[in-house]
C-alpha cells in the first residue's frame, strides 16, 4: 500500500477530528435549546411547525411517551411512502412517465427510507418519479436521520439527567435536528454538488448522439438535493442504481471527500456533545478515540487489500500496480473507494462509490464486520451514538465489576434492567442476521437471488441481512434483492433492527433518568482515558467476533485463502 | 481471624460431601436456576441420545469423550457449587448442635409463678428467667438482674460476657448460657426465627437468594449464551451451503465451549464464598446484597470511642503548677491513681514510672485509704492516717476541695486547664490538702495503624466521617491525629440519622456501625449497617450484619471483602469471554478443514487432527473451571488502588490473560491427547 | 396515541411541503442562476448537438478513437442501467470475462507496451465511468496513432493535457476524460482531414 494511501486516511480523520468539536457544540446548543446563530431565520419557521401540527414545544415526554411517537410518526411514515409509490403515475413530476412501483417493492422501499436503511431493491433511474424520489424518499432521508439524532439526544438526557421522569419530547427533538441541523447544511452542500457537476434537474433524460453514433439516454432529476442529506443523514440511497459510484452523484475526487466528511459530521460531533451535555467532555472523547481506532484499523485493512489486487486476474496479465479495480471507478481509485466502504459502513450509511460486492474478500469483510459491529465507529447520525452506548453499558458492567464496585455509568447504576436491555437490542440484529442468512443459503428461494457461487454467495447472503439488520443499506448487489423472499425478509429484519433496537434504548435512557446519580470518588469506575477508550474498543470487537466468526470463518475469511490460492467458482 | 476457621479451605469430608452434592444437582430442577449450565447439561443430554442413537458418525471413541466431557463440565460447575456450600452446611451442623430444646421457666401472672415449658412454645413478651447453669431458652432483653453469660457458641468467643438489664448490653441470644447469677430475659423473638435459627439458615445458604448484580450478570451471560446458540445453530445451514456437514455432537461441543460456563459455573460459588469469608471475620451478614452494597460504600462513619480511639483517656503530659516540681506532681498524681484500677488511674501510674521512675507502693506500707470515685465528688484519691488528703479530679470539684482546706486554685492551674480542655484533651487537677500540684494532661489516644487504615481506604475512594459527642475542637484534633477525613461533632443520635441522609441524597453509599437502640433508626438507614452483637436487640435487628465480636474496625474489611467479591465475578466473566477467541481458532477450523482444506491456515496452535482440537477445548473448558475453584472460593487477590489502577491491573491478568492462557492450555492438552492415543 | 398520529399527519405534511418541494425546488433554483452548466448535467455539444455528458462515459466502437473501460451498465454505457458486474473475487464467470477482455485488448492493441492496465479490462461500478487512466490511454496511443494518423508524440502530449492529477495532491486518482479527450482527437483529425 502506497504511502500516500496512509495519508490519505491521515488527512480525512484529522479533518473529521477538526470537525468533531464545532459540530458537537452546535449540537449541544440547538438541543440544549440555547441561542444559534441561525435563530433568526429558522425560529419563525420552527414556531409555525409548532402551531400547525399542534406541538406544545415545552411538554417533554417520558421515555414510554417518545418511543411511541417515533413508532406512530414512522408507521406513518411507511404508509404516506407507500401511497405516493403505488399514485405516481398519477402524480406530477414523472416526466419518463414511470408506472407505479409494485406493491411489495414499494412496501419494501417505504421500511427502508422510514428506517435509515435505504437499502435498494430497484433501479432508481428506471423505477421512482422525481416526485417519488423528493417527496417520499428524500423526505424520509430528512425525518429518519433525525429520528435517530433525536433517539441520541434523547440518551443523552437519559444520562445527564436525575431522577427525572423525562428525555425530552421526540417532537420538538425531530424538528430542530431537520430545521437547525440537516437542513441548512445539505442545502449548503447541494449547492457545492452542483458547482462539480451534480445534476439538479427537473427535464426528463437527456437523449444524446454519441461520437460514435449511437444513441444514449441519460436519466437526470433533483439529484444534488437528494445527494446532500443522503450522505449527511447517512442514509444512502442513491438516486441512481448506481449509487455514489455514478458520476452525476459523485463526479470528482473533491465531491468524493465532500460526501465522505459529510457522513462523519454528525456521527462524531454527537461523541462531542455527549461529553458537553453530561458535563463529562473526557468521555466524551475517550468514545471518539474508540470509534476512531476501530476506523482507522477497518480502513487500513480494507484499502491494503484492494491495492493488492486480485492475485487470479493477475494471473491473467493483468497490471497489479493498479490494485482490484472491477467495480471501481478510474477517479477513485482503490484507495479511495476503500476508505468510502469503510466510512458509509462505520455509519450506517450505505452510500457506495464502488461495488463492494467485487472487493477482496478481505476488502469486502470489513464493511461486512463494520456493520456487524453494530454500525458504532461514529455510526449513523444518532444511531451510532445511541449503539455505542449499548457497549459502553456492557463495557462498564462487565469490566466495572472488576474494580469491585457493582457497575455504575457517570453515577448510575447499570443494574439489570439496563442489561437486560442492552442484551436485548445485541440480540436482535444478531437474530435477524445470522437467521435470515441461514434461511437464504438452505432455501431455495434464497439462493436463486445469489449472483455468486461458492463462499462469495455465503458472503452475498449474508452482507444483504447484516446491511438491513444494521439499517445500513449497502449491498453485496449482485444479490437481486427485489423477490418476494428477499423483500419481505428484509424489510422484517430492517424494521425490527431499527425499531426493536430504538425502544429498549429508549428504554434503557429513561431508566437511567430515572436513577439518582451516585457521588464519584477515586473508587468510581473510569469512562475517560485510553485505558477506557481500549477497553471499549475492546468490548465491541470481541462481542461482534465471537457473534459472527463462525459464518466469517465461511464467507469472506475462506475465500480470501482461496483467491490466493487461485480458487474460482 | 475468626475462630470459626478451623473448618479448612479443602477439607477431606467437605470435598466427599461436595462431590455427592454435584451429582444430586444434575436434577433440571436445580439447574433450570442456572441458564448457562442448564444449557451445557441440555446439550450433554443431546449429545448422549446422538451417541446412543443410529445417526452417530464418525469415530466412537471421539463422541464418547466428548459426551463424558460435557458430563464433566455440568458435575464440574456443581462441584464449585457444592464446595462453596459445603463449609456453611459443615458449620451450620455444629450450630444445630448448640440449638437443644431446653426447658424454660416462664413467669405467669404478676405474682411472679413459674411454669416449664419447652423453648419451642415461648412466645414474643413472655418473660422467662434463667439461672446460673442454665441455658437462655430464646432471643431476648434483659429485664431484671445481672449476669455472665458466655456466648462462645455464637461468637465463637470463650471469656465470658456481662449481661444486664437496661443500657445498651441487655440483649442475650437463644442458646447462650448463663454463668452467674440469675436474670428475667422478655423474649424478643417468635420461636424459628431466633438469631441462631436465622444464623443457621444464612450459613447454610438456605436463605440465599441472587443478589441484584448476580441477576444483572445472570441475565449478561442468559443473552451470551443465546448469541452463541444462534452462532452455533446457524453454523449447520452454513455448512451445507458450504458443501460440508457438522455433526451434533460436534455442534453442541462448539456451543459448550463458547457460552460462558467458566463463569456460569463458579457464579453462585463465588457469592456463597464471599459471605462464608465475611462469616470467617466473624460477622454474619443477613443477605449477600448486604456484602454487595459493602463494596460499593462510599462513605464509612465511625463511632470516635472504641472505634478510632482506644475508648478510655490515657495520661500523656504533667502540666506542674507555679512553684511545683514536676516530679513532684508526679509523684502525688501516682499516689492519687494507686488504687485506681480505672485504665485512667493505670495509665498515670504507668506514665509516672516511665518519666520518672516512681515505683508503685502498697497502700499499706503507706498507710493510707482509697478514695474511689463516686459522680458527686467526682474526685478520687488517698486518705493518709494522720489526715493527710491527696485527690485528683475535674477541676471545679478540687477547686472546692482546695478551698475546704484553706487554699485556693491558682490562676496558672486555671489556665492550663482550659489549655487542655480546648485541645480536646481531659484536665485532672492534682491536690495536695490545700496545696494544688498542678494538672494531668488526659488524652483519648488513637488506636495503633488507625492512620495507615484510612489511607488505604482513600485509596479505594472511601471517605471516612468521625462521629463523636466531643466539642468541635476536640473533634477536630482527633480527627487530625486519626486522619480520618471529616468529623461530626457534639453529635446526638438523631444527627447521625440526618448525616446519613445527607450523603446519601448526595450520591453516596454509607456505612456505619452501632449497638445502642438509638442507632437503630441510622443502621437502618445505612446502606450498610453493621450491629454490635454486644448491642441491643433492635440495633441488631435494624442492621444488615452483626458483628459478633463487636470490633466496629471490621467494616474495613466488610468493605473489603464486598469488593473482593465484585471483582472475583468481573474477573471471572473477562476471563471466560476472553477465552472464546482461542476455542474458536481450534474448533472451527477443525470443523470445516475437510470442505475447504486451505483453512488449516487458522489453525494457529497446529492442532494435530480436528478431533483432537475439538476434543482439546472441551477439555480445556471443564478443567479451567476445576482450576479456578480455589479462586472463586479465594477471591481474585485484592488492593486498595484507584478504580484505574485496579481496572489495568485486572484487565492485564484475566482479559488479556483469558486471551493467551487457553492457546497455551489447549496445545498442551492436544499435545496429551495424542501422546496417550486418546484422538 | 390518537394525538401522536394526528402530530404526525400534520408533521408529514408540512415537512413534505419543506423538505419534499421547497427544498429541492430551491436548490434547482440556485444551480440554474449559478451552475446552468454543472446543474443541468454537463452535456457538451459538438457543432451543435449534444455529443454526451463529460461526465457520463459512452460506448466508443469508431476507429481511431480512445476506447472507454468495459461497462456493465446494460449491454455497455446504458445510461438508464448504471451498475456493476457485482461479480466476487473467486467468480469464474469474473475471471473468463477478465481473461477474454485481455485477449480482447491485446488484440486491438498490437503495439501496446508492458501489462494490460487493471482499468482495460474491468468494468467499473457505475457502468458510466467517464475516465482511464493514464496508463491506460496511453497504453492505447499506437493502435489511436495509427488508426487516426496522429503521431503518437501529439497524443501523448493531448493525454498528457488532459490528465487530470489528484485533489490536493492527495485525494482520487490521475485520470483522462476519455469523452474530453476523444473530442480533441476528432478537432486535430477534422482539421487535418
Amino acid at each position: 500500500m502506497p504511502a500516500s494511501a496512509f495519508l490519505e486516511i491521515g488527512v480525512y480523520f484529522l479533518l473529521i477530528l477538526a470537525l468533531t468539536r464545532p459540530v458537537g457544540v452546535y449540537l449541544r446548543r440547538v438541543f440544549a435549546g440555547e441561542r444559534t446563530l441561525l435563530d433568526p431565520v429558522l425560529g419563525p419557521l420552527e414556531r409555525l411547525v409548532y402551531r400547525v401540527a399542534g406541538v406544545d414545544p415545552r411538554k417533554e415526554q417520558g421515555w414510554k411517551g417518545y418511543a411511541t411517537a417515533i413508532l406512530v410518526f414512522s408507521v406513518a411514515g411507511v404508509l404516506g411512502v407507500y401511497a405516493v409509490e403505488r399514485l405516481q403515475a398519477l402524480l406530477p413530476l414523472d416526466p419518463d412517465r414511470l408506472p407505479a412501483v409494485p406493491p411489495v417493492l414499494a412496501w419494501s422501499t417505504a421500511v427502508s427510507f422510514v428506517t435509515n436503511t435505504n437499502w435498494q431493491a430497484y433501479s432508481g433511474e428506471a423505477t421512482m418519479s422525481y416526485l417519488t424520489q423528493m417527496a417520499a424518499l428524500a423526505l424520509h432521508n430528512f425525518l429518519s436521520a433525525a429520528t435517530g439524532i433525536a433517539v441520541a439526544v434523547a440518551v443523552i438526557r437519559g444520562i445527564a439527567r436525575a431522577e427525572a421522569k423525562t428525555i425530552g419530547s421526540f417532537w420538538v427533538d425531530l424538528t430542530r435536528a431537520t430545521l437547525y441541523v440537516l437542513l441548512p447544511i445539505s442545502f449548503v452542500s447541494a449547492v457545492v454538488l452542483m458547482s462539480q457537476g451534480v445534476v439538479q434537474s427537473f427535464a426528463p433524460a437527456a437523449k444524446v448522439t454519441t461520437l460514435s453514433g449511437a444513441a444514449q439516454t441519460i436519466p437526470l432529476g433533483p439529484v444534488a438535493s437528494q445527494e446532500a442529506i443522503k450522505e449527511l443523514g447517512t442514509n444512502g440511497g442513491g438516486f441512481f442504481n448506481a449509487n455514489s459510484s455514478h458520476p452525476y452523484e459523485n463526479p470528482s475526487p473533491a465531491t468524493n471527500l465532500l460526501e465522505m466528511l459529510l457522513i462523519f459530521a454528525v456521527p462524531a460531533g454527537l461523541t462531542h456533545t455527549l461529553g458537553s451535555m453530561t458535563g463529562k467532555p473526557r468521555h466524551g472523547w475517550a468514545v471518539f478515540w474508540a470509534m476512531s481506532l476501530l476506523f482507522l484499523a477497518g480502513a487500513g485493512v480494507c484499502a491494503r487489500a484492494e491495492t493488492r489486487g486480485n492475485p487470479i486476474h493477475q494471473a491473467l496479465g493483468v497490471d497489479a500496480a493498479a490494485g482490484n479495480m472491477e467495480g471501481k471507478e478510474v477517479r477513485f481509485g482503490p484507495v479511495d473507494t476503500a476508505l468510502f466502504a469503510t466510512v458509509t459502513t462505520d455509519a450506517s450509511c450505505g452510500a457506495v462509490n464502488g461495488m463492494h460486492d467485487s472487493f477482496t474478500p478481505l476488502g469486502g469483510l470489513v464493511p461486512l464486520v463494520n456493520i456487524q459491529l453494530g454500525e458504532v465507529v461514529f455510526g449513523g447520525v444518532g444511531a451510532g451514538l445511541y449503539g455505542i452506548f449499548v457497549f459502553v453499558v456492557l463495557a462498564v458492567f462487565i469490566a466495572g465489576l472488576m474494580v469491585g464496585r457493582t457497575p455504575e455509568y457517570l453515577g448510575k447504576k447499570v443494574e439489570g434492567g439496563e442489561v437486560k436491555l442492552a442484551m436485548l437490542s445485541v440480540l436482535v440484529p444478531t437474530f435477524c442476521i445470522l437467521v435470515g442468512s441461514a434461511a437464504a443459503v438452505v432455501s431455495k428461494a434464497g439462493l436463486s437471488s445469489l449472483a455468486n457461487a461458492g463462499p462469495h454467495g455465503l458472503s452475498e447472503a449474508l452482507y444483504a441481512f447484516t446491511s438491513a439488520a444494521g439499517n445500513n443499506g449497502s449491498a453485496f448487489a449482485g444479490l437481486n434483492a427485489n423477490t418476494g423472499f428477499y423483500d419481505v425478509l428484509l424489510a422484517l429484519a430492517m424494521f425490527a433492527g431499527r425499531f426493536l433496537v430504538i425502544v429498549p434504548i429508549l428504554g434503557m435512557a429513561g431508566s437511567l433518568a430515572a436513577k439518582k446519580r451516585l457521588a464519584e470518588s477515586a473508587g468510581t469506575f473510569p469512562v475517560d482515558g485510553p485505558l477506557f477508550t481500549f477497553l471499549l474498543a475492546g468490548v465491541i470487537v470481541v462481542v461482534g467476533a465471537l457473534t459472527f466468526f463462525p459464518v466469517l470463518s465461511l464467507g469472506p475469511a475462506v475465500e480470501q485463502l482461496l483467491m490466493a490460492a487461485g480458487r474460482t467458482f | 481471624m475468626s475462630k470459626h476457621a478451623e473448618i479448612r479451605l479443602l477439607d477431606r469430608a467437605l470435598l466427599a460431601r461436595a462431590a455427592a452434592d454435584s451429582v444430586r444437582k444434575l436434577h433440571p430442577r436445580h439447574m433450570v436456576h442456572n441458564p448457562v449450565l442448564f444449557v451445557v447439561e441440555a446439550g450433554a443430554v443431546l449429545a448422549t441420545l446422538a451417541l446412543l442413537g443410529v445417526g452417530t458418525r464418525g469415530s466412537l471413541s471421539f463422541q464418547l469423550q466428548v459426551v463424558l466431557w460435557l458430563w464433566a463440565t455440568v458435575l464440574f460447575a456443581n462441584f464449585a457449587e457444592a464446595v462453596a456450600e459445603g463449609r456453611g452446611k459443615a458449620q451450620a451442623d455444629a450450630l444445630r448442635r448448640t440449638k437443644t430444646d431446653t426447658v424454660a421457666r416462664r413467669l405467669v401472672g404478676a405474682a411472679g409463678d413459674e411454669e416449664q415449658v419447652g423453648s419451642t412454645e415461648l412466645r414474643r413478651g413472655d418473660r422467662v428467667v434463667v439461672e446460673a447453669g442454665q441455658a437462655i431458652p430464646g432471643d431476648g432483653t434483659v429485664v431484671e438482674g445481672i449476669a455472665s453469660v458466655d456466648e462462645s457458641a455464637i461468637t465463637g468467643e470463650s471469656a465470658p460476657v456481662i449481661r444486664e438489664a437496661g443500657g445498651d448490653r441487655s440483649a442475650v441470644t437463644g442458646g447462650t448460657k448463663v454463668l452467674s447469677d440469675r436474670i428475667v430475659v422478655e423474649i424478643t423473638s417468635e420461636p424459628g426465627s431466633t438469631f441462631l435459627d436465622r444464623m443457621i439458615r444464612l450459613v447454610e445458604g438456605a436463605e440465599r437468594q441472587k443478589t441484584p448484580n448476580e441477576i444483572a450478570l445472570d441475565i449478561l451471560l442468559a443473552g451470551l449464551t443465546i448469541v452463541f446458540l444462534l452462532a452455533t445453530v446457524t453454523l449447520r445451514p452454513f455448512a451445507l451451503y458450504s458443501g460440508g456437514d457438522v455433526s451434533p455432537t460436534v455442534l453442541v461441543a462448539l456451543l459448550v465451549c463458547l457460552i460462558p460456563t467458566t463463569i456460569g459455573g463458579l457464579l453462585s460459588a463465588i457469592g456463597i464464598a464471599g459471605m462464608d469469608r465475611v462469616l470467617r471475620h466473624n460477622v454474619l451478614a443477613m443477605s449477600g446484597r448486604a456484602v454487595e452494597a459493602a463494596g460499593d460504600v462510599n462513605v464509612l462513619l465511625l463511632d470516635k470511642t472504641g472505634t478510632i480511639t482506644l475508648g478510655n483517656r490515657q495520661a500523656s503530659q504533667l502540666v506542674p503548677a507555679p512553684g511545683v516540681a514536676e516530679r513532684d506532681l508526679a509523684e502525688l498524681a501516682q499516689l492519687a491513681s494507686l488504687a485506681d484500677e480505672t485504665p485512667e488511674g493505670r495509665s498515670i501510674v504507668v506514665l509516672a514510672k516511665e518519666r520518672f521512675g516512681l515505683r508503685g507502693r502498697e497502700l499499706r506500707e503507706l498507710k493510707a485509704r482509697f478514695v474511689p470515685f463516686t459522680a458527686r465528688t467526682r474526685m478520687s484519691g488517698l486518705d493518709f492516717e494522720g489526715g493527710r488528703k491527696v485527690r485528683k479530679g475535674a477541676a471545679d470539684a478540687v477547686d472546692g476541695f482546695v478551698k475546704a482546706a484553706g487554699g485556693h486554685l491558682p490562676e496558672e492551674v486555671r489556665r492550663d486547664v482550659a489549655r487542655i480542655a480546648g485541645e480536646g484533651g481531659t484536665p485532672l487537677v492534682v491536690a495536695d490538702g490545700g496545696r494544688v500540684a498542678g494538672t494531668i494532661y488526659l488524652k483519648d489516644v488513637v488506636k495503633g495503624g488507625m492512620r495507615e487504615r484510612f489511607d488505604r481506604l482513600r485509596a479505594m475512594g472511601i471517605r471516612t466521617v468521625m462521629i463523636t459527642g466531643d466539642n468541635p475542637l476536640t473533634a477536630a484534633s482527633i480527627a487530625r491525629e486519626a486522619g480520618v477525613d471529616d468529623f461530626l461533632a457534639e453529635a446526638k443520635p438523631e444527627d447521625k440519622l440526618a448525616l446519613i441522609r445527607k450523603e446519601q441524597a448526595g450520591g453516596n453509599l454509607v456505612a456505619m456501625t452501632g449497638d445502642g437502640t438509638n442507632d437503630a433508626p441510622a443502621l437502618a438507614q445505612a446502606d450498610v449497617g453493621m450491629a454490635m452483637n454486644t448491642g441491643t436487640q433492635a440495633a441488631k435487628e435494624a442492621g444488615n450484619m452483626v458483628d459478633l465480636d463487636s470490633n466496629p474496625t471490621k467494616l474495613i474489611e466488610v468493605v473489603e471483602i464486598g469488593k473482593q467479591l465484585l471483582m472475583t465475578r468481573g474477573a471471572l466473566t473477562t476471563f471466560s469471554i476472553s477465552n472464546d477467541v482461542a476455542k474458536y481458532f481450534a474448533i472451527i477450523p477443525a470443523l470445516f478443514v475437510a470442505t475447504y482444506p486451505q483453512l488449516e491456515a487458522l489453525n494457529v496452535m497446529k492442532l494435530a487432527t480436528p478431533e483432537s482440537a475439538i476434543l482439546s477445548a472441551v477439555v480445556f473448558n471443564a478443567l479451567v473451571i476445576v482450576a479456578l475453584i480455589p479462586l472463586a472460593l479465594r477471591g481474585v487477590s485484592y488492593r486498595p488502588l484507584g478504580a484505574g489502577r485496579i481496572l489495568r491491573r485486572n484487565l492485564l491478568i484475566y482479559g488479556v490473560g483469558g486471551l493467551v492462557a487457553p492457546f497455551v492450555g489447549i496445545k498442551l492438552i492436544d499435545l496429551l491427547l495424542v501422546a496417550l492415543r486418546l484422538a | 396515541m390518537k394525538d401522536h398520529l394526528l402530530v404526525s399527519v400534520r408533521l408529514l405534511v408540512v415537512f413534505t411541503l419543506l423538505l419534499g418541494v421547497a427544498y429541492p425546488v430551491a436548490v434547482w433554483g440556485v444551480g440554474r442562476l449559478a451552475f446552468p452548466y454543472a446543474a443541468s448535467g454537463s452535456f457538451l455539444r459538438k457543432d451543435g448537438r449534444a455529443v454526451g455528458s463529460e461526465l457520463i462515459g459512452q460506448a466508443v466502437t469508431a476507429p481511431g478513437l480512445f476506447r472507454p473501460r468495459p461497462s456493465a451498465a446494460g449491454s455497455g454505457y446504458d445510461g438508464t442501467a448504471s451498475g456493476g458486474s457485482n461479480l466476487g473475487p473467486t467468480s469464474k464467470a469474473l475471471a473468463d470475462r477478465i481473461a477474454a477482455e485481455v485477449a480482447r485488448a491485446r488484440a486491438e492493441n498490437p503495439g501496446a507496451p508492458g501489462p494490460v492496465p487493471a482499468d482495460a479490462v474491468t468494468a467499473s461500478g457505475s457502468g458510466l465511468d467517464p475516465h482511464v487512466s493514464p496508463a491506460f490511454a496511453l497504453w492505447q496511443v499506437p493502435r489511436v496513432a495509427k488508426e487516426s494518423g496522429i503521431p503518437a508524440a501529439d497524443l501523448e502530449r493531448m493525454v498528457a493535457a488532459r490528465t487530470e492529477g489528484r485533489f490536493l495532491g492527495l485525494f482520487g486518482e490521475p485520470r483522462v476524460n476519455v469523452l474530453l479527450l476523444n473530442l480533441d482527437v476528432l478537432s486535430r483529425s477534422g482539421r487535418r482531414r
